[in-house]
């Protein structure tokens, strides 16, 4: 009995040591797990012009331009933006208002120009005329910041926000 | 058929939508098959062991006349008794 | 004998479980497969891509469940020296290694036609990749040594260790900006569910499937593994006389 006591405190104190440990080394490692910067984080931390790196955000409505292969619009969070220049084959789910994380580099104009472009989604998933309902009704808030109070459940998540 | 046409074309993600269902289906059958063929075999080969062991200590038992009562737990017509009591029974394939 | 005391009495459980389990799945996996790929509407977005959700997520949700399930048996198999728990760590491994090779492949088969890549190297993904390898890694260690105990601690030892990525895996998308989007389904917290009714009844009936799978795999898994020991006894008795 004593024995196998010993041997739960040894296990859990090596478990309880090896949670800490790995919890400080990912807070130690932080930025280097992102796998892209939003233009907030571009803003705070400046990266050097010509630098590889990867923006991300949502496509901002209204902003994309396209002359032939090369398409241009503007990566927002809603608090800041960069303007983007692209050429080549866009995603099927690239759309205005919708998630996009791009790579490629600063140029001297401050604009961004990528190399490739990714779609990202979010976590929402409904058929068409759910979504197109929830748009007639009122409760669809593209880019907001939460359900308004007394939204269907269905709509809580069409109306969420990228962080 | 219009219809099927559509089903099978998946709104022209059939290659993706199709090969997903063909990976997981191909990764789960697979190894409930083998894991099931696997359980069989071993299960025979346990119960050839437990045969042909039981058998010989049966027959061993036997020859020593119950002088040597080791347990050969899986035959209970081979429980250590007194000399002579031990039922004859051939069913070791031996002629008793 | 003392030692298969236990596992006697856990074959008459098992053997009890088995038609329940392999009903439940057949049964599931038929809702499954029909509201999935006939019943259930096209997403909005995504179209007809997202039917690929009802394999890939219930897939994800297991490779989880299933090494956090290794890991308890580890754990109990260490401190208690249970022998089922080592075998049913044993038996797990394999089961939780596909369920993440089908969550890894149908993602890629899904990022490619949604995002535009097959693959990146966001936290979500590669954490995921990394659960394979330890997946790999405790099936290697638990058949690496002539002693089999020692196999199986070295193994147990991995499993605990690497328990500390599934939390990992789970808060990814909360922690660190990734391609992935987070969580559409949230039995705690806030955000609730994201996903509409109707694609949730194949969801939740594929995760019933898979389930029922991995309990099915599983007690034939230790069921083999039973009747191996008891064979290795066998041999081992008959060498020595």
């Amino acid at each position: 009995m004593t024995r196998k006591k010993r041997r739960l405190y040894f296990v859990s104190l090596g478990l309880l040591a090896l949670g800490a440990a790995t919890a400080l080394m990912l807070g130690a490692m932080g930025d280097s797990l992102l796998y892209f910067y939003s233009p907030s984080d571009l803003a705070e931390r400046p990266v050097a012009e010509g630098q590889r790196f990867r923006l991300g955000g949502l496509v901002e409505e209204g902003s994309v331009d396209k002359a032939g292969d090369t398409v241009r619009f503007v990566v927002t969070d809603m608090v800041n933006t960069v303007p983007v220049v692209y050429t080549g084959i866009l995603p099927d789910l690239f759309r205005e208002g919708q998630g996009v994380v791009t790579e490629g580099h600063l140029d001297a104009g401050g604009t961004f120009s990528a190399a490739n472009v990714l779609a990202k989604h979010d976590e929402t998933y409904m058929p068409k005329e759910v979504a197109d309902s929830l748009k007639d009704s009122g409760y669809w808030q593209e880019g907001a910041d939460g359900p308004p109070a007394g939204a269907p459940a269905a709509a809580q998540g069409a109306v969420r926000a990228y962080q | 058929m219009d219809q099927l046409i559509a089903f099978l074309d998946m709104g022209g993600y059939a290659g993706f939508v199709w090969s997903s269902y063909g990976v997981t289906a191909v990764v789960l059958g697979g190894l409930f098959v083998s894991v099931w063929l696997g359980l069989r075999r071993d299960e025979r080969t346990l119960a050839r062991l437990q045969a042909a062991l039981g058998g010989r200590r049966r027959g061993r038992a036997e020859q020593a006349e119950g002088a040597d009562p080791s347990p050969a737990p899986h035959s209970a017509s081979a429980r250590p008794g007194p000399a002579g009591i031990t039922p004859r029974t051939a069913d070791n394939g031996e002629p008793a | 004998m003392h030692r298969f005391a236990n596992p006697t009495r856990f074959l008459r459980i098992a053997n009890a479980i088995l038609p329940w389990s392999v009903a439940v799945m057949v049964l599931s996996l038929a809702v499954g497969l029909v509201h999935g790929l006939v019943l259930s509407p096209p997403d909005y977005q995504q179209g007809e891509t997202v039917r690929i959700m009802y394999v890939h997520v219930p897939a994800s949700w297991m490779a989880l469940f299933v090494y956090t399930a290794m890991a308890v048996a580890s754990f109990v198999y260490l401190v208690w020296k249970h022998p089922v728990a080592d075998l049913a760590a044993r038996a797990s491994a394999p089961v939780g290694a596909a369920f993440t090779v089908i969550s890894l492949t149908t993602g890629a088969l899904w990022g490619k036609p949604m995002w535009g890549a097959w693959w990146v190297w966001d936290a979500r993904l590669t954490s995921m990749l990394i659960l394979l390898f330890l997946y790999l890694g405790y099936m290697a260690l638990a058949g690496a040594f002539d002693d089999r105990q020692r196999g199986s601690k070295a193994a147990a030892l991995l499993a605990l260790v690497g328990w500390v990525n599934i939390p990992i895996i789970k808060f990814s998308v909360d922690w660190w900006n990734t391609l992935h989007q987070p969580a559409s389904v949230n039995p705690v917290g806030d955000s609730g569910i994201a996903i509409d009714g109707s694609m949730l009844v194949p969801l939740f009936a594929m995760a019933l499937a898979f389930k029922a799978y991995y309990v099915t795999t599983m007690l034939m898994g230790i069921r083999r593994e039973i009747a191996a020991a008891k064979a290795r006894t066998l041999r081992l008795a008959e060498v020595q006389g």
